[in-house]
C-alpha cells in the first residue's frame, strides 16, 4: 500500500511539469498579447515605444525559453509572479476568490450527497416501479439540463416572484452567515443538481448490484429483517463507488463553476479564469491552471488511494 | 443635457412634471451604490483609457478644469479659480484655488499641477501617457507663484482649453511623483471630493467623503460604492432589485423598457446622444479594398436612416451623422449629410450606384470576411445589420466575431479585410474625432493602413483654426473627401440611456460617459 | 456495428445483416423502452438537422425588424428574437450545429482515444508508459478549462460553416478519457494467452488488433461515443454562451441563450426557454440512449 502510494505521488511530479509546459505553450500560441489589449482596446493612442516599454516591463520581450525558466524558478520557491493585468501578486488575486468557489463546491457536494444517496437507494430498492422511473428521469434530467441555464431560470424566478436578487458581494460565512448563504445557495443548487444526478445514478446501480450479491441473499434467507439487511450489508459496499464518483465529480465542479459564476456574477476563480484567459494574462492563467490541475490530480489520487485501501483487488494491478 | 423620458409610459411622463424648475435643497448623507461593467487594471489616470477606470476612480481626483454638465459643453473651473488666454492663443494662465488639500492633508500648489502635466506631456521611463500627443504643442510650464500656472504653446490650438478639462488629467502630488513616478499606478492620493477606502478585486470599490474638499458643503454623499458586475443581465437585475441605484455608462433600449415597466415611477430615464460611433474600416492593403469605388459602394449600400430607426429599438445606436456627432455645433446638418455618399434618403438610387461601382471595379460578386468584436451591445446588432444591408447589393459577407484580444490584434496587425471599429471620445472635439481618419503614419488608431495627405493637411488647418466658421468649413471639406474615399466610414452614432432610481439627484447626463463623474454634486433624496 | 461479439446471443442467425439489425432494433425497443425513445428523438433531430432547409419555415439569418420580439404564434411557432429572426427555424438549424459539432467532436475524440488506448495496451512497455503520462497531463485539466484554452488560442477556422478549431477544442478533452477506458478493456484481451500464440504464430499486428482486440473494445467505444456526444453538445453550448464557441449570426443553442435573451427574459421569455429546452432534450435523448446501449451491450460496464 505504501509503495503504491509512493509511486503515485512520485508520478504527480512529471504530470505537473507536463501541465506547466502545455499551458505555457498554449498561451503563447495565441496571437495578440495583453499589452495591446490593455493600452489599445479602448481606443488608446499609444506610440509603439510605449508598447515596447510595457512589454519589457512584463518580461514579454524575453525569449520563450527565458520566460519559461523564470516562471519555473519562481514556482520552485512558490513565487507565482504578478498579474500582467493588474500588477498585483497572483497569490492575492487567487486567494481573495478561492474561498467563494470552494464554498460553492462544498455546498453543492453536500446538497448532492444529501439528495442523491437516499434517492438512489430508494430507486434501487423499488427497482422498476414508478419510484424507480421517477428517480431515473430526475437523474437524467439533471445530466441533461445545462447548469448555467438552470442558473438563469433560478435568477429569473427569484426576480419575477420576489423582485429580489442574491446579494452582490461576498462575505465569508463566519462574518455574515445569512448574507453568505443567501448569495451562494443558488449557484450551489444550479451546479448541485447535476452533481446529485450523477451520484444518484451511481448509487442506484451499485445498490442494485450489491443487492443481488450472494451474501445478501443469504442474509435474507436467514430471515434477517429487510431493512437491517440493506443498511448493514448493502450500503457499506455500495457506498464505495459512490464515494469515488462524488470525489471525482468534486474536482469537475471547479471546472463547472466557470460558466455558473458568469451567470451569477460571482467573484470566484471560475470567472477569474475566463477573464484572465481572454485577456491573455499569462501569469494568472498559468497559476490558475497549475492550481486546478494540482487540485484535480490530488483529488484523483486520494480517491484512488481510498479505493485501493478498501478494495485490495485494485492494489495489485 | 437633454432630459427625455420614453413618452409611451405615462407614469414616467407624470413623474417628469416634478422636474426641477424649483430646485430642492440638497440633502447630505447616504451612500451611492452603482454598477460598473468592468474593472480598471490600475489606478493611473494618465495611462487609463476605459470608462471602467473613470467611474470608480474619478471621484478621488480633481482636474484643472471640468465640464459644466448641465450646460455641456461649457467649461468651468475645478482646481482653477479663473483663467485667461492671450490673444495669440499661445499662453494659458490659470489661477488656482488656495484652499485645496490632498487627502493626506498636504496642500495642493502650482508645483503639483506642473508635475502632473509634465508627466502627461513628457512621461518618464516606464510611465504610459496615453494622451501625450494632444499636448505636443506645450513648450513650457511655469509656476511664478504657488497658485499660478502658465502653459506656453508653440502654436495656437483650438482644442487646448477642452484638453485642460479632460477627465484623464488628474492632478497628482508632486512630492509623491518625485519619489516614485509610478506612484499613482497602485496608490490613490488626490484632491477630489472622495477619499479612497477600499478596492476588493473583482467585487467592489468604496470611497468616502473627504472633509477637506475645497467646495464647502460638498460632497453631499457620505460615500459611494461601485460594484463590478460584468454580466449585463446581472447588472440590470441588480438595478431592478434596487441593489444598485444607477449605472453610468448606458443601457440598451430593451433594458430601459424592462426597468420602466417593472419599476414605473421609482426610476427616472435620462437620454442623450453619445460621442461614440462604430465605423467600418477597410484594410486598404488587401484587394479589392484598395479601390475607393468598392469601399464607397459598400457605404452607399447602407440605409442609415431606416437602419437607425430600426436599430434604435434594439441597440444603443440611434443618430445619423457624419464624422462628428450630430447635434454638435461643428457637425454637418441633415441637409449637408444627405449630399454625402451613403447618407442619401433615396436608398434605391444609392444601391443602384453601389452595384454600378462594384461592376466597374470588376467585383460584382464580392465576398469578404467582416471582423467584429464579440460584444453583444452594440457590436453584434450593428454587425448583423451591416451584413444584411450588404446582402441587398449582392455582396456575401462572413461575420467573424472575435473576442477583444484577438480582435485588437487582428486590426492592428492588418490581419483582416474589413472590420467594425469604434471611435469614442470623452468630448465633442474634431481634433479628437478626426484622428481616426488621418494618415496611418500620423495616427496610431488608423487601422486602414493608408496615407492621405489632403486629409492630414485639412486636419492640421482645422486644429489651428480659432475662428469657428473657418473651422466648420474646413471640417466639411475634410468630411467630404474622407467619405468620398471611404477608407473608413461612420455607421450610426450611439445613444446614451441612463435609468436611475428617483432618489439620485444632482447628476446630469452628457454625451460622454467619461464626464461628470466626480460625484461632487450628487445627492440622495431619501 | 461490427459483427460477432457486439451483438448479444439470442438474436437468431437470420439471413442478411439487415434483417439481423432490424430484429436487434426491435428487441432493443422492447427491452429498453426509454433508450428507444431516446433513439427516436435522436433520429428526429438528425432528420431536422439534415433537412433543416426543408423543415425550417424561415431562413435562420433573416432579419425582420417588423416582427421583433413577437410571441409564439401561427406565423412564428416559437416566437422571434430581438432581430425578428424566427426562433423555431433557429432551433432547427441549431440542431444541425449541435449535432454536427457534437458528433464530429465526439467521433474525433473517441476514435483517437480508442486508437491510442489500443496501441497503448497492445504494445505495452515503454510506449504504454509514455502514452499514459501524456494522457495523465491532459486528464489533469477540467474539460471546460482545456477546451476554453484551446479555443482561445486557436481562434477560428471555418469550414462549411463550422469552426474546426472549436471541434478540436471539444475533442481534445475526450481523447484521454476514452483512451483510459479502451486501454483497460483492451488490456483484458491482451493478457489472454491466445494473443501470445497469435503473435508467436507470426500474425501481423494489424491482423491481431483488428481480429481480436477491436471487437472487444467496440462496446465500450460505442457507449463512450454516445455519452460524449451529450457532453460535447453541452460543452459547445457552454462555450458559445461564454462567447468563445459558435458566434453570431450562426444559429446555435448555447449562443441563443447568451446576450440579449437574458435581457429580454420578461418581454420574451421564449428566447431563453426554447433553446435551453432543446439542449436539455438533446442531451437527455443521448443519455437515455447511451444508458440503454450500455445496459444492452455490456451491463457490467462502468464508466
Amino acid at each position: 500500500m505504501l509503495r503504491y502510494t509512493a509511486k503515485r505521488i512520485l508520478l504527480m511530479v512529471p504530470t505537473l511539469i507536463g501541465v506547466a509546459i502545455l499551458v505555457f505553450i498554449l498561451l503563447r500560441l495565441a496571437p495578440g498579447d495583453i499589452v495591446e489589449l490593455k493600452l489599445l482596446a479602448e481606443g488608446g493612442r499609444v506610440s509603439p515605444e510605449a508598447l515596447a516599454t510595457e512589454r519589457a516591463r512584463l518580461g514579454l520581450d524575453k525569449s520563450y525559453w527565458l520566460q519559461f525558466v523564470d516562471w519555473m524558478a519562481g514556482l520552485a520557491v512558490f513565487d507565482f509572479g504578478i498579474s500582467m493585468w493588474t500588477g498585483r501578486p497572483v497569490i492575492d488575486e487567487i486567494s481573495s476568490r478561492l474561498g467563494l468557489s470552494l464554498q460553492v463546491a462544498i455546498m453543492a457536494t453536500i446538497l448532492a450527497t444529501a439528495i442523491a444517496i437516499p434517492l438512489g437507494t430508494l430507486a434501487a430498492l423499488y427497482k422498476d416501479t414508478w419510484v424507480d422511473h421517477v428517480v431515473r428521469v430526475f437523474a437524467i434530467a439533471g445530466l441533461a439540463v445545462p447548469s448555467f441555464w438552470l442558473g438563469m431560470l433560478l435568477i429569473m424566478g427569484l426576480l419575477l416572484t420576489f423582485n429580489w436578487i442574491p446579494p452582490l458581494t461576498y462575505t465569508p460565512i463566519y462574518k455574515d452567515p445569512l448574507g453568505n448563504l443567501a448569495q451562494l445557495i443558488w449557484p450551489a443548487l444550479a451546479v448541485g443538481y447535476r452533481y446529485s444526478a450523477v451520484a444518484a445514478r451511481m448509487t442506484r446501480s451499485t445498490v442494485i448490484e450489491v443487492l443481488q450479491e450472494d451474501y445478501i441473499r443469504t442474509a435474507r434467507a436467514k430471515g434477517v429483517y429487510e431493512r437491517l439487511v440493506v443498511a448493514r450489508h448493502a450500503m457499506r459496499n455500495a457506498l464505495l463507488p459512490v464515494i469515488t464518483v462524488i470525489g471525482l465529480e468534486f474536482a469537475f465542479l471547479i471546472g463547472g463553476l466557470v460558466v455558473t459564476e458568469q451567470v451569477f456574477n460571482l467573484n470566484g476563480i471560475g470567472k477569474l479564469f475566463v477573464q484572465t484567459v481572454t485577456r491573455g494574462d499569462y501569469t494568472m492563467v498559468q497559476a490558475l491552471v497549475m492550481l486546478i490541475a494540482a487540485f484535480f490530480i490530488v483529488i484523483n489520487l486520494l480517491v484512488d488511494l481510498l479505493y485501493a485501501a478498501l478494495d485490495p483487488r485494485i492494489r495489485y494491478r | 443635457m437633454i432630459r427625455m423620458t420614453s413618452l409611451s409610459f405615462t407614469l414616467a411622463a407624470a413623474a417628469m412634471v416634478a422636474a426641477p424648475a424649483a430646485a430642492q435643497a440638497p440633502k447630505k448623507g447616504g451612500e451611492l451604490k452603482f454598477a460598473v461593467s468592468a474593472e480598471p487594471p490600475n489606478y493611473d489616470c494618465h495611462g487609463a483609457t476605459s470608462f471602467a477606470f473613470i467611474h470608480p476612480v474619478r471621484p478621488h481626483y480633481s482636474t484643472l478644469l471640468k465640464f459644466d454638465a448641465p450646460k455641456y459643453p461649457k467649461i468651468k473651473g475645478d482646481l482653477a479659480e479663473s483663467w485667461t488666454v492671450t490673444e495669440d492663443g499661445l499662453t494659458y494662465t490659470f489661477k488656482l484655488r488656495s484652499n485645496v488639500k490632498f487627502h493626506d492633508g498636504t496642500p495642493m500648489t502650482a508645483a503639483d499641477v506642473k508635475a502632473s502635466y509634465e508627466r502627461i506631456v513628457n512621461p518618464p521611463a516606464g510611465v504610459v501617457s496615453i494622451r501625450k500627443a494632444a499636448y505636443s504643442d506645450i513648450t513650457a510650464i511655469e509656476t511664478p507663484d504657488p497658485h499660478t500656472v502658465i502653459f506656453k504653446l508653440k502654436a495656437p490650438n483650438a482644442s487646448m482649453l477642452t484638453n485642460f478639462a479632460s477627465p484623464w488629467d488628474c492632478i497628482y502630488s508632486a512630492a509623491k511623483l518625485k519619489a516614485d513616478p509610478k506612484f499613482p499606478e497602485k496608490n490613490i492620493l488626490g484632491t477630489g471630493p472622495f477619499k479612497f477606502v477600499e478596492h476588493a478585486a473583482g467585487s467592489h470599490w468604496v470611497g468616502a467623503r473627504s472633509a477637506d474638499y475645497y467646495e464647502a458643503g460638498k460632497p453631499y454623499l457620505d460615500g459611494f460604492r461601485a460594484f463590478f458586475i460584468t454580466n449585463a443581465a446581472a447588472r440590470v437585475n441588480a438595478l431592478q432589485a434596487g441593489e444598485v441605484l444607477t449605472e453610468f455608462r448606458g443601457l440598451a433600449p430593451a433594458e430601459r423598457d424592462k426597468l420602466t415597466k417593472a419599476l414605473g415611477d421609482k426610476v427616472e430615464v435620462l437620454e442623450s446622444p453619445w460621442v461614440c460611433n462604430l465605423v467600418v474600416t477597410f484594410n486598404t492593403e488587401k484587394k479589392p479594398f484598395d479601390d475607393a469605388r468598392v469601399r464607397r459602394a459598400l457605404s452607399l449600400a447602407i440605409d442609415r436612416w431606416k437602419g437607425a430607426e430600426a436599430l434604435s429599438k434594439i441597440a444603443l445606436v440611434r443618430h445619423v451623422g457624419g464624422v462628428l456627432r450630430p447635434g454638435y455645433e461643428l457637425a454637418a446638418s441633415d441637409a449637408e449629410l444627405a449630399k454625402l455618399p451613403g447618407w442619401s434618403k433615396d436608398v434605391a438610387k444609392s444601391r443602384e450606384e453601389a452595384k454600378k461601382l462594384l461592376k466597374e471595379a470588376g467585383v460584382s460578386d464580392l465576398k469578404f470576411k467582416f471582423t467584429n468584436r464579440n460584444i453583444p451591445m452594440p457590436y453584434t446588432p450593428v454587425g448583423v445589420f451591416l451584413i444584411n444591408e450588404w446582402r441587398q447589393i449582392g455582396v456575401a459577407v462572413e461575420h467573424e466575431q472575435l473576442e477583444t484580444r484577438l480582435y485588437t490584434n487582428a486590426l492592428r496587425s492588418g490581419n483582416f479585410e474589413a472590420g467594425l471599429d469604434f471611435n469614442c471620445d470623452h468630448v465633442d472635439d474634431p481634433s479628437l474625432q478626426l484622428i481616426k481618419f488621418i494618415s496611418a503614419d500620423k495616427s496610431s488608431i488608423n487601422f486602414g493602413r493608408y496615407n492621405d495627405r489632403k486629409l492630414d493637411e485639412l486636419y492640421e488647418k482645422q486644429a489651428r483654426a480659432t475662428d469657428p466658421k473657418e473651422r466648420y468649413r474646413l471640417i466639411r471639406e475634410f468630411e467630404a473627401h474622407a467619405l468620398q474615399e471611404a477608407y473608413t466610414f461612420p455607421t450610426i452614432w450611439w445613444h446614451r440611456i441612463i435609468v436611475q432610481w428617483k432618489q439620485i439627484k444632482g447628476w446630469d447626463i452628457t454625451p460622454s460617459h467619461y464626464l461628470n463623474q466626480d460625484l461632487a454634486d450628487v445627492w440622495l433624496n431619501q | 456495428m461490427s459483427a460477432g461479439h457486439a451483438i448479444p446471443a439470442g438474436v437468431s442467425a437470420a439471413p442478411g445483416r439487415g434483417r439481423r439489425l432490424l430484429r436487434a432494433t426491435w428487441r432493443f425497443a422492447r427491452t429498453q423502452p426509454l433508450g428507444f425513445a431516446g433513439l427516436v428523438v435522436i433520429f428526429l433531430m438528425l432528420f431536422a438537422g439534415i433537412f433543416a432547409h426543408v423543415v425550417a419555415p424561415y431562413d435562420p439569418l433573416a432579419v425582420d425588424y417588423g416582427a421583433m420580439l413577437s410571441a409564439p404564434s401561427a406565423a412564428h411557432l416559437l416566437g422571434t428574437d430581438d432581430f425578428g429572426r424566427d426562433i423555431f427555424s433557429r432551433v432547427i438549424y441549431g440542431a444541425r450545429t449541435a449535432l454536427a459539432i457534437g458528433f464530429l467532436a465526439s467521433f474525433a475524440g473517441s476514435s483517437l482515444g480508442a486508437v491510442i488506448g489500443v496501441v497503448s495496451a497492445y504494445f505495452g512497455g515503454r510506449i504504454d508508459m509514455a502514452i499514459q503520462r501524456v494522457m495523465d497531463i491532459l486528464l489533469a485539466f477540467p474539460i471546460i478549462v482545456l477546451a476554453l484554452s484551446v479555443v482561445t488560442v486557436l481562434g477560428k477556422f471555418i469550414v462549411l460553416g463550422l469552426n474546426l478549431y472549436l471541434i478540436v477544442a471539444i475533442a481534445i478533452p475526450i481523447v484521454p478519457k476514452v483512451a483510459r477506458v479502451v486501454r483497460a478493456s483492451a488490456l483484458g484481451v491482451c493478457v489472454m494467452p491466445y494473443i501470445d500464440s497469435a503473435r508467436a504464430a507470426g500474425y501481423s499486428h494489424r491482423r491481431i488488433i483488428f481480429r481480436h482486440i477491436v471487437p472487444n473494445v467496440a462496446a465500450p467505444y460505442l457507449i463512450m461515443l454516445t455519452a460524449f456526444m451529450a457532453q460535447a453538445i453541452l460543452l459547445e453550448a457552454s462555450l458559445s454562451f461564454l462567447g468563445l464557441g459558435v458566434t453570431e449570426p450562426t444559429a446555435a443553442w448555447g449562443l441563443m441563450l447568451s446576450g440579449s435573451s437574458e435581457q429580454f427574459y420578461r418581454e420574451a421569455p421564449w428566447m431563453i426557454l426554447f433553446p435551453g429546452l432543446a439542449i436539455s432534450l438533446a442531451v437527455f435523448a443521448f443519455n437515455l440512449f447511451g444508458d440503454a446501449l450500455r445496459d444492452w451491450l455490456d451491463p457490467k460496464f462502468k464508466v
